[in-house]
């Protein structure tokens, strides 16, 4: 049942696409202010995992509870734009999904629709720029600012968003998310194709998420200097399944984990005549 | 080896040959043989020196343009590099867009001084009438097309509800132009929302068949149902427009002030037509302000936005359904305020003027000025209206300069005459430092 300290309680999701089970009766849970990784080779089915989560996909069975003060929020019932709005959970993409012609600020205050369009009271006060709109408005732009000061993108604030170095639209997209004020934020591979130093930088961002903004994290990583530097707890996910769930130093040395990283050690040799054809050297035993 | 020229000419001369085959072909079963009447039925009359005329006239032009491009940058250019031409329309699009606000001003204070200019006739006005409609419903679809990204082909129901709201409102329950505008402007924003439900998921050329669908239905029903619309006869002897109450007639009714009365003016028909011109430029104006401002509020944002990236809105908790009704419900409502208008104006309306061409060239005029350039709209409109309008005297080559016209600004200015987006807010100012590489 639910863990009283958990933000996030994942009960035997399971998601099936016709003939093919991707996620099989997973559960796990993620403590609130931490940051917990979801690893596993190709095709385990992590983004599928995300894809229920923030409503893209109906789980065929499980409960996806969020605790919200004393209530909890089931985020399988919930239609995908409330889970962002409501629950508050928001997310990254592996390919990254900026508004790429739209500037950098634009995207930043559209993350902040929810709490704009209140305050425009659905455009009305807009319209006629009421005060109570402009002083909402100022309070957004003070609010995309401060994000972009932290992403250092303060000087290219009216660039057109798509034209932004790789590294800058992963940043940005995280700063993104981050301006619906989220409680948990799920990052899809944020360390993909970035170069050492910006994935060093990645890692101060997410811990800064973490310890400042009080927000968990939820993250999906290939890069393990990403996940062993900075996760509090990593899940291991192998062909649908969760095979290991603890600590950084725990999971590494789990011998379950290795064998499905590295495969089974019997059959770790190309077998000899496989390997002539090929072209491999084949290695004697 | 040959030299350059010869090479050129080369060239230059198997294009030619090409282009005349080409031509021959089109020409002789087209131009070379031509039904005639005679006595007791028709019979063929060659003209195939007709046709050596015209391929004639191809080889020598295709000639002459090959040896220009072929001798005047000798080296072959890079495919993708722009001609000289499209440099020249790229520097006029952005003197343009640099001073779009000192244009916006000239051209409304032009706008509202062109009444009382000295060439001004009723003619003038009448043409200068038709282009403002069609600049508002431009700036009308620009909502939905332009903003949203969802590509309209059947806007002209909209119009068309409007329309006939007025004219049916009128007749049956005898409303005024200024009651009834409203309440056509409510309907059509209904109609709207009733298009939106069912093509909330479709996106793209899909979407396009759907909406094309949706223009012809309405058109059909305003056919066919007789006993409401007048089917194919329409609607006649629709109010006039009176100037709040005060008739432009020259003896008022029983009880009633006329127009001429109220001023101490002279009776003239071309009163109605200035007041109408007046009435459409401020409905116009409106329509512009309005987008303008939407485009500044999170839901104008929210709207660019799923133009951008669906998903990616859903993921920040933007409520695609309600975006996307409201773009289409807000794009309807100004179509049918300017559907009342053309209703008042005409004093008669039928099916007959909301064929899908209307669409066509309401959708042209949008995608020609530049998707969402306001200023771009008000070109492409006085252009798209003004040439066919102007090009009467050329009769039957009319439409052919028309399509000349529009293949020309999309092989130089592909993305549209004004294809620029303006961020709806800035952070640094322009010309300052940090603004040098913004936008692009």
């Amino acid at each position: 049942m639910t863990t009283p300290d958990h933000l996030l309680d994942v009960e035997h999701l399971t998601m099936r696409f016709g003939g093919l089970t991707a996620i099989d009766d997973v559960s796990f849970g993620a403590a609130d202010r931490q940051i917990s990784a979801i690893i596993g080779p190709n095709g385990a089915g992590k983004t599928t995992l995300f894809n229920c989560l923030t409503g893209f996909y109906k789980p065929t069975v499980g409960r996806l509870g969020l605790r919200r003060g004393s209530k909890t929020l089931l985020l399988e019932r919930m239609e995908g734009f409330r889970i962002a709005q409501q629950a508050g959970v928001a997310r990254t993409f592996q390919n990254i999904r900026l508004f790429p012609g739209m500037t950098v600020l634009e995207n930043l205050l559209v993350a902040q629709h929810t709490a704009l369009m209140r305050a425009s009271m659905f455009s009305l006060a807009g319209l006629f720029r009421l005060p109570v709109f402009r002083a909402a408005e100022r309070a957004a732009v003070d609010f995309a600012r401060f994000w972009l000061d932290r992403i250092g993108l303060l000087d290219r604030a009216d660039w057109d968003a798509g034209n932004l170095p790789y590294g800058d639209q992963r940043r940005l997209e995280i700063a993104r998310a981050m301006c619906t004020r989220p409680v948990l934020l799920c990052l899809d591979e944020p360390a993909a194709g970035l170069n050492p130093r910006e994935s060093a930088d990645l890692n101060e961002l997410l811990l800064y998420i973490r310890n400042e903004q009080k927000t968990a994290v939820l993250l999906i990583e290939h890069d393990m200097s990403v996940v062993m530097g900075i996760s509090d707890r990593i899940i291991v996910l192998d062909y649908g399944r969760k095979i290991a769930d603890g600590t950084p130093s725990a999971v590494r040395n789990d011998p379950v984990v290795i064998r499905a990283y590295l495969g089974e050690e019997e059959t770790d040799e190309i077998p000899p005549e496989i390997a002539a054809e090929i072209g491999v050297a084949a290695k004697r035993p | 080896m040959p030299t350059p020229v010869g090479a050129a000419l080369r060239t230059a001369l198997k294009e030619a040959a090409i282009a005349a085959g080409v031509a021959l072909i089109v020409a002789l079963p087209l131009v070379g043989f031509r039904l005639i009447d005679i006595t007791g039925g028709v019979s063929i009359q060659t003209r195939f020196d007709w046709v050596v005329y015209g391929v004639a006239v191809v080889f020598i032009g295709r000639l002459g343009l090959a040896l220009w491009r072929e001798l005047r940058i000798p080296h072959a250019r890079k495919a993708g590099e722009a001609s000289s031409l499209a440099i020249f329309a790229e520097q006029i699009a952005a003197f343009t867009r640099q001073y779009s606000l000192y244009f916006g001003i000239v051209g409304a204070a032009f706008a509202f001084a062109l009444p009382f200019m000295p060439f001004t006739d009723q003619y003038i006005l009448d043409v200068a009438i038709t282009v403002l409609i069609y600049v508002m419903l431009g700036w009308g679809l620009n909502i939905v097309v332009g903003l949203a990204g969802l590509l309209d082909l059947g806007y002209v129901a909209f119009y068309a509800v409007g329309a006939y709201s007025y004219a049916l409102l009128a007749q049956n329950f005898n409303l005024t132009f200024w009651e009834s505008l409203p309440l056509a402007g409510a309907f059509a924003a209904l109609f709207g929302l009733l298009l939106g439900f069912p093509v909330l998921r479709l996106r793209g050329d899909y979407l396009a068949i759907v909406t094309l669908g949706f223009g012809e239905m309405i058109r059909i029903i305003l056919l066919n149902w007789q006993s409401l619309t007048g089917g194919p006869n329409g609607v006649s002897s629709i109010e006039r427009p009176s100037f709040f109450g005060y008739p432009f007639t020259a003896v008022a009714p029983e009880g009633k002030t006329a127009f001429h009365e109220l001023m101490g003016l002279e009776f003239s028909n071309s009163h109605r037509v200035i007041f109408l011109y007046f009435l459409i430029l401020i409905l116009a104006l409106i329509t512009n302000a309005f987008s303008v401002r939407m485009r500044r509020l999170p839901l104008g944002r929210a709207w660019e936005a799923l133009r951008e990236d669906e998903i990616a809105c859903r993921s920040l908790g933007i409520n695609p359904t309600n975006t996307k009704l409201s773009a289409f419900a807000l794009g309807a409502m100004f179509g049918g305020f300017a559907g009342s208008f053309f209703a008042t104006r005409q004093g008669f309306i039928s099916p007959e003027s909301f064929t899908f061409i209307e669409s066509a060239v309401i959708l042209a005029i949008v995608v020609l000025g530049g998707m969402g350039s306001q200023f771009g709209v008000v070109i492409a409109a006085a252009f798209l209206i003004l040439v066919p309008e102007f090009g009467r005297d050329l009769a039957q080559f009319r439409m052919l300069m028309f399509g000349f016209a529009m293949v020309a600004i999309m092989v130089w200015r592909p993305r549209g005459l004004i294809a620029h987006r303006e961020p709806s807010m800035r952070l640094h100012p322009v010309g300052g430092p940090e603004a040098a590489k913004a936008g692009s």
